[in-house]
């Protein structure tokens, strides 16, 4: 029983640090511009792709990965350069409709420029499953929660300790204040577009080797990771995280101990509970402005 | 240009300078057969019909290049319908109506296909599904043939293969998908006139990236000698992963659905003894001498990866195996009278395709039986017959 608890906590973990991963990038940019991107997994897939297409071309997996996140961070910049900010000024929801389109329009050009078929990524290190208390785990999953928690960990410190970070935390705050001591908000928009597309792409790339990679592998996961930066409060990098493994724990525990059909359906619920009694999320700011 | 089309024009030119009349060279002599697809080339289901379209353009070429077919050329006329019934739907109206096709072959999906009966039924023309539910063949309809085997056969084989082994206790686990669901409905209703029990049935999602949930659950539940896996896409491929990392020691069977080398690409070490029934044509090199689907698959494989560069794959095969029913039947009929080409098709036996030999009947628009299957087992990354 306990065995069997332990297991579907580990992949619930696993799974929810992934959530995690791209509802932080939900965050950012809903913080920068109060834009929902559309677009977020859309970076989970070109980090993949770009993985999977850079090492088979040869190159040892140490230098495809940062290639691969450099590439999703440059159509991250890209997207906001000449699709963001040529409206600004328009409304929040022309803004997101954009996002929705962008989304749409890297699917198809993942097709031309890769292909419709999945491919699998070597683990980083072997297969060969470790048990732990009696749950098995893939060396994989340590990778994916190691990493996610390093990539927390760095954004504390980059939010709470460098000026470029406390500025982007001061936009999301107060735009108008933050232009008045001089922090230029533009580029903090196109800075964390960016910033999304590193994250998204991280998480495209931790989850391939368990999960393989497709063109269109960003829909779903770019959903849940939709749905757990709701959870925990748009705009709260510790909700985001919350939310993210709160998510994924809950989706493999129904799957386990109520009935597996029903598990999208219970997480689903659950989002609703929670949103029904605490409208701004777990951890979101608590406003008039968006009620 | 048929001698007797020459012979109608100097006719014409003849009685055009005799006595100056409006005359036209025949046109039942000299136009085309118009083959009529509408196949998802793009969308979800593009990796099944990519494949039927290079297929059909492939050998509508080739049969030209050998003199066509009733002395006529074959025209295919081909729409994508990206796997959406209404936009099928669309499509078959403008081929029935305006391109005025001779017969219809097309269909990628089971829902495009069901969406494209009614017409084909109203409009009286042959329509050659390539899709694989039972729905589409039972009850029969007049007009409507398909040449995929059915989900129902893969869960027969499946369990037959299964009580040859001596096992009797399955766990289901299938995703969410319409072949899924089709499938694992199809395998619960015949389980328990094949004498299988079903001890567990577990569900994943269309963009699951874990199983291993579900899977402890089947491993925990007392009694399992089996698992089976109907679905397709990445799902069975995680399955199959997940399923080696809890170190579960029962057989691990997939559907038909996944029959294809991508799936041991996918799944890797892990896909090692897996078990699923598929056509001949994905061990086509390794079957016996004798056997009589031999020549076909070997050929198309052959024709089909000299062409396209690429892994030859079963549903590619539908295609090959609807468009040469058509043209079967027109030769038997001797006409494209589309009445006549229907009672043709209804009368073939004993055609050799690649899903199988093809024994149609007023009864049966499929004609295919279980012996179409084989049950392959992967073996050192390479899928073999299972012994």
């Amino acid at each position: 029983m306990s065995a069997q608890f332990m297991q579907y906590l580990l992949t619930g973990l696993t799974v929810g640090a992934i959530y995690a991963l791209v509802a932080l990038g939900f965050s950012i940019i809903f913080n920068a511009s109060h834009v929902i991107n559309f677009a977020q997994g859309e970076f989970v897939m070109i980090g993949g792709m770009a993985t999977v297409s850079l090492t088979a071309t040869g190159l040892p997996l140490l230098l495809a990965i940062p290639l691969a996140v450099a590439v999703a961070a440059l159509v991250g910049l890209a997207l906001e350069k000449f699709a963001v900010e040529p409206a600004r000024g328009a409304s929040v929801i022309t803004l997101i409709i954009i996002t929705i389109g962008a989304s749409i329009f890297l699917r198809g050009l993942a097709t031309l420029v890769w292909d419709k078929q999945l491919h699998p990524l070597k683990s980083f290190s072997g297969d060969a499953p470790i048990v732990f208390a009696g749950a098995t785990v893939l060396p994989q999953s340590l990778w994916v929660l190691g990493v996610t928690l390093a990539i927390v960990l760095a954004l504390s410190w980059f939010f709470g300790r460098t000026l470029l970070g406390k500025a982007m935390l001061a936009t999301s705050h107060n735009r108008l204040a933050a232009q008045l001591v001089g922090i230029n908000v533009r580029h903090v928009l196109f800075l964390s577009f960016g910033l999304s597309a590193a994250l998204g792409a991280v998480a495209g790339i931790l989850i391939a080797p368990i999960a393989f990679t497709s063109y269109d592998v960003g829909v779903m996961l770019g959903l849940k990771g939709f749905v757990a930066a709701v959870l925990g409060g748009l705009g709260s990098g510790v909700g985001a995280v919350v939310g993210g493994v709160v998510l994924g724990i809950a989706e493999t525990m129904s799957a386990g101990y109520l009935s597996s059909a029903y598990k999208d359906a219970i997480a689903l619920v659950i989002m609703l509970a929670v949103l029904f009694f605490m409208p701004s999320g777990l951890f979101g700011k608590r406003g008039g402005e968006r009620v | 240009m048929s001698t007797q089309a020459r012979n109608g024009f100097t006719r014409c030119l003849a009685a055009a300078a005799a006595i100056f009349a409006f005359c036209t060279v025949p046109a039942s002599a000299q136009a085309p057969i118009k083959v009529g697809a509408f196949l998802s080339i793009t969308g979800p289901a593009s990796f099944l019909g990519d494949p039927e379209n290079k297929t059909l353009e492939l050998y509508v070429e080739k049969i030209n290049a050998s003199g066509g077919v009733l002395g006529r050329k074959l025209q295919l006329v081909a729409y994508d319908d990206a796997g959406d019934a209404d936009k099928a739907r669309t499509f078959a109206r403008r081929l029935i109506d305006q391109d005025k096709v001779d017969v219809l072959v097309g269909g990628t999906t089971t829902g495009t296909t069901m969406a494209v009966v009614p017409l084909a039924e109203a409009a009286q023309i042959p329509f050659i599904s390539l899709a694989g539910a039972v729905v589409i063949v039972e009850p029969v309809k007049k007009w409507v043939f398909k040449t995929p085997h059915t989900d129902r056969m893969a869960c027969e084989k499946i369990f037959a293969d299964m009580r040859s082994r001596k096992l009797s206790k399955v766990a289901l686990i299938s995703g969410a998908g319409g072949f899924d669901k089709s499938m694992r409905g199809e395998c619960l209703g015949v389980a328990k006139k094949m004498g299988i029990g079903v001890v567990a049935d577990e569900n994943y999602g269309a963009g699951d990236t874990d199983m291993t949930a579900q899977l402890t659950k089947i491993k925990n539940t007392a009694g399992v000698q089996a698992v089976l896996n109907p679905g397709f896409g990445q799902g069975p491929a995680i399955v199959t992963k997940n399923f080696r990392q809890l170190g579960i020691k029962v057989p691990l069977y997939q559907s038909h659905g996944v029959a294809s080398k991508e799936f041991i690409k996918l799944a890797g070490g892990a896909a090692e003894g897996v078990r699923l029934p598929a056509a001949a044509l994905l061990v086509a090199e390794t079957l016996p001498a004798n056997d009589k689907q031999k020549p076909v698959v070997v050929n198309y494989k052959r024709e089909y990866e000299s062409r396209f560069k690429s892994d030859v794959s079963t549903f590619g095969g539908h295609a090959y195996d609807g468009l040469m029913l058509a043209v079967e039947a027109m030769k038997k009929s001797k006409s494209t009278d589309k009445a006549k080409m229907r009672d043709a098709i209804e009368g073939i036996r004993g055609y050799i395709g690649t899903a199988g030999v093809v024994n149609m009947s007023a009864k049966d628009h499929m004609g295919l039986d279980q012996s179409a299957f084989r049950m392959l087992e992967v073996k050192g990354g390479n899928w073999v017959l299972a012994k």
